[in-house]
């Protein structure tokens, strides 16, 4: 057959290519050596610096994440706060409401016992004054009524006596 | 279609002219896909930086799936220019084969035997250097021998089966594409019916290879780092 002596391992012209192991060798190793110079480790290192990058990225996209988680709860905890203080303040502001308008009230009425006391006792005083003025009025005109029932009644034997009545018991 | 190889003689040893252009030229085409996908690298990635970190990912993937990120790391260069290099090898016999003189000078340098075993052998050499330098030479030791004594000679004959596996099926699918892809061109060359004929075949064959190169690609790469996992791994 034509093709047959084509098959046999390493045929051509029944010589064995030996050197070409060598050949293949030398340039399989020259071509690694290149390749990892000019090509492998310098995409290496740019896929390195990337891999670097994008876990720094991420690093930081967590931080920052965690930073504004952080933040928001502080901010949630002042607006509770800043609520509860309104509350407490609102609350305070109602207790001294009330306790002043207590306070108020009872001033008040106080002062008006206190008023009205005086008054009455200085409607008291006027009456007891004006009771004891008339006591006095009547007591004068009682005895100018006397007097001139006196005057006119008594005659000049009823004087003697009279007189006399007196200077008895004056004596006595 | 029986070519012959141009073959040279230094020092005792025979050089396949033909594997040492194509190795050259497929080194050459990576050198300058890694290198120019790799300039003006910026952290948000654009256009080639994209493709060239889509291969380191992939290239990663491919070692997690067989150890553990912390042991793997070291062999990512490793495995990102053994897929790069034989892909670029698979592809390069596709488009054409160049003979001058009954002499075949362009084709898949994976298309050879010797160059799939070397580099098959070289990652198994470098599995076991590794398994000394990780684990140490005891344990390394002890490995042939768990998890009973007497399975000792299938893990000699193991290590030998999958260099050789590694190697020849990278070669067989690569060499097959090619001979397949050289006879259809035969037959393209033989008449005016034969071109009709086999103008769509070749077409098909063509998109079928590339999805075999990168599958091999693939396959070499993820069988490299099992194999180097299985010596460096504590755990197995």
């Amino acid at each position: 057959m034509l093709l047959s002596n084509t098959f046999v391992l390493g045929a051509s012209a029944g010589v064995f290519n030996s050197g070409d192991i060598l050949f293949t060798i030398a340039m399989f190793a020259i071509l690694l050596f290149l390749v990892k110079k000019l090509a492998w480790g310098p995409l290496m290192g740019i896929m390195k610096q990337r891999e670097e990058h994008i876990a720094n990225e991420i690093d930081s996209a967590e931080q920052s994440r965690a930073e504004a988680k952080k933040l928001l709860e502080e901010q949630r905890n002042l607006l509770k706060e800043a609520r509860t203080e309104a509350q407490i303040l609102i609350e305070n502001a109602k207790k001294q409401g009330d306790l002043q308008r207590e306070e108020i009230i009872t001033l008040a009425r106080t002062e008006a016992d206190r008023m009205k006391e005086s008054a009455k006792l200085e409607i008291e005083q006027q009456k007891e004054q004006a009771v004891s003025a008339i006591r006095d009025q009547v007591a004068s005109l009682s005895v100018l009524i006397a007097s001139k029932v006196i005057e006119k009644e008594l005659s000049v034997e009823d004087q003697e006596k009279l007189i006399n009545e007196y200077i008895q018991e004056g004596g006595r | 279609m029986n070519h012959e190889s141009p073959m040279i003689n230094i020092m005792g040893l025979w050089f396949n002219l033909s594997n040492v252009l194509m190795i050259t030229v497929a080194s050459i085409i990576v050198l300058i896909i890694a290198v120019v996908c790799t300039r003006n690298l910026s952290m948000k990635p654009t256009g080639k930086q994209n493709f060239m970190e889509w291969v380191m990912d992939f290239v990663r993937n491919i070692i997690n799936s067989s150890m553990d990120w912390k042991t793997g790391g070291r062999f990512h260069v490793l495995g990102v220019t053994l897929i790069m290099f034989i892909f670029v090898s698979n592809m390069l016999g596709l488009p054409f084969a160049i003979i001058v003189d009954h002499t075949l000078w362009w084709k898949s340098p994976t298309a050879d035997p010797v160059v799939t075993l070397t580099l098959a052998a070289m990652v198994v050499a470098l599995s076991h250097y590794y398994g000394i330098q990780l684990k140490g030479a005891k344990e390394y030791g002890r490995s042939y021998f768990q998890p009973v004594g007497f399975i000792f000679p299938l893990k000699i004959i193991e290590e030998f089966s999958n260099t050789l596996t590694l190697g020849l099926r990278l070669y067989g699918n690569i060499y097959a594409g090619e001979i397949l892809l050289s006879l259809l061109a035969g037959l393209a060359t033989s008449s005016f019916i034969g071109v009709l004929a086999a103008a769509p075949l070749t077409i098909v064959w063509q998109g079928f290879s590339v999805f075999i190169g990168s599958i091999q690609a693939f396959i070499f790469t993820l069988l490299s780092m099992v194999y180097i996992s299985h010596k460096v791994s504590h755990d197995h």
